[in-house]
């Protein structure tokens, strides 16, 4: 039952956050800010772990191959389709769940705590709108550019770590890279984006917005919202590549 | 004015205010005290709308709030000022951005005439060279008065403050109470204060609503408060021995 109520408070909120902003102007400001906080402060983390990830894989992939009559252009097609369809989309999407998700949550929830939400419903103002539609636009907006960014520097961490160890030659992987590539991959992946972005945003606001208490409780919220949203993205991962694919 | 009617209200089944009815007057600083989870805090902030009352009638100027469409009752918040017991400043913003946020929310004022009534509330309240200070970088005294700017800013006609002066020295806590009082008189407005500090009471008391365990036990001003029969009130009194010695030394005169 208790799966029915929240699902049932979290449209609700949903509701409220998409009702018509008071000032535009202020909305689009905030929306500004949340795009450089959650979204260009997470390009440094998404290239660390893309360009690690591109690398192993590319080992992966090479000390696998045992066939010897296998192209050895297979490391860089299998490295970059692993990028475009699964890794940069969904594992990223678990990865920035934790990142941008308990911020949102850790966030809001400090100000609810601290009576800050209280103080802006006393002011006339439309609390859920106000603070978090502008964090949905954010990461909707900016989880498609996380995204083409981690396919670029997983492929460029293939690059460096395959030659480098000698697992595959540059021209071999390079040549894998650029064969037999189905731009709906990308296509589809951006799509996936798209609701994994709201997915996080949506589910952490909701976390913090209804959290009742005190410091440990926005600390517990924190780990739920994002419990949640992993398995939330698990959920619509399945139900997009069924439908997709 | 504000005028509560048989406040009933409940929490889970659990009753917390019981048959509450009183009138909060223009230019006064009305204030509820009781001791701590009396009641006090459900509420003011039932009065302004952050609680849903179970039972009865609050009417602001006759303007009944607690049938009113969530349209009119957000254009009537405009009108309400709310100091929240921890200042509750948003941590992003400058003081200067705090005052001014309403400002910039509901106002039409060019961004010049907002800046003067930024600085015009900032400078009522006493506060200088700290516009662009963040909350976390001025003390608890400056969080208080930075939100009574911030609530004052919009010109209310209802003043809210929840425990203004917790955890503030009684020196600081006489410079907030005696400037909510010249706000309270001078922009004639109707102001509510919770409160357990009797040093508070004694010095702003106009209007008195006292209320132990969800229901309302006397109310009366600071004047009638050291001589009143009332055995609760006596207790929450005279737990301070200061006032019980006032008392008896002006019985002896």
């Amino acid at each position: 039952m208790n799966v029915f109520y929240q699902t049932g408070r979290y449209f609700s909120l949903m509701l409220k956050v998409f009702s018509k902003p008071e000032r535009h102007s202020l909305y689009v400001r905030q929306t500004f800010n949340e795009i450089e906080n959650l979204g260009v402060n997470s390009v440094g983390i998404v290239a660390v772990i893309s360009i690690f990830m591109g690398g192993i894989m590319t080992l992966q992939v090479a000390y696998n191959m045992t066939n010897p009559l296998l192209p050895r252009t297979i490391i860089g097609l299998g490295n970059r389709d692993t990028l475009i369809l699964e890794f940069s989309s969904t594992i990223m999407a678990l990865i920035m769940a934790g990142k941008i998700g308990s911020n949102i949550t850790s966030e809001i929830g400090s100000m609810k705590v601290t009576e800050q939400i209280d103080s802006l419903e006393i002011m006339g103002v439309n609390s859920a709108g106000y603070l978090i539609l502008p964090k949905i636009i954010a990461v909707v907006l900016m989880f498609p550019l996380l995204y083409i960014l981690s396919v670029f520097f997983g492929i460029i961490g293939g690059m460096i770590v395959g030659p480098a160890v000698g697992a595959v030659t540059l021209a071999d992987y390079l040549n894998g890279v650029q064969n037999q590539f189905i731009p709906y991959y990308v296509i589809f992946s951006l799509i996936k984006c798209l609701v994994f972005g709201f997915l996080i945003a949506s589910i952490s606001a909701f976390f913090g917005y209804t959290v009742e208490g005190g410091a440990f409780d926005v600390g517990s919220a924190s780990t739920r919202a994002v419990v949640n949203t992993n398995i939330m993205i698990l959920v619509w991962d399945l139900i997009l590549t069924q439908l997709l694919l | 004015m504000i005028e509560i009617k048989n406040i009933y209200k409940s929490f889970d089944q659990k009753e917390v205010l019981r048959n509450i009815s009183k009138v909060f007057n223009k230019g006064e600083t009305n204030l509820i005290i009781g001791r701590s989870g009396s009641g006090k805090t459900v509420l003011l902030k039932s009065i302004v709308g952050l609680h849903e009352i179970d039972s009865g009638q609050i009417l602001y100027d006759d303007r009944d709030f607690t049938t009113m469409s969530p349209k009119f009752r957000k254009k009537l918040r405009e009108e309400m000022g709310m100091v929240f017991q921890g200042g509750a400043l948003f941590d992003s913003l400058t003081v200067e951005e705090n005052v001014r946020f309403p400002l910039d929310m509901f106002s039409l004022l060019s961004s010049a005439q907002k800046q003067k009534q930024v600085d015009f509330c900032l400078e009522r309240v006493n506060i200088t060279n700290a516009n662009k200070l963040s909350p976390s970088e001025i003390s608890g005294g400056m969080k208080k008065r930075v939100a009574i700017a911030r609530a004052i800013v919009m010109n209310p006609k209802y003043l809210f403050c929840d425990e203004p002066n917790s955890g503030l020295d009684p020196e600081t806590s006489l410079v907030i109470d005696e400037l909510i009082h010249s706000i309270t008189v001078d922009l004639q407005i109707t102001t509510i204060i919770n409160t357990h500090d009797m040093n508070s009471v004694m010095e702003i008391g106009d209007n008195i609503l006292f209320i132990s365990g969800g229901e309302m036990c006397w109310e009366g001003n600071r004047k009638e408060i050291l001589y009143a029969e009332n055995h609760k009130l006596q207790e929450f009194v005279f737990a301070n021995k200061q006032y019980q010695k006032i008392r008896d030394d002006k019985i002896n005169q």
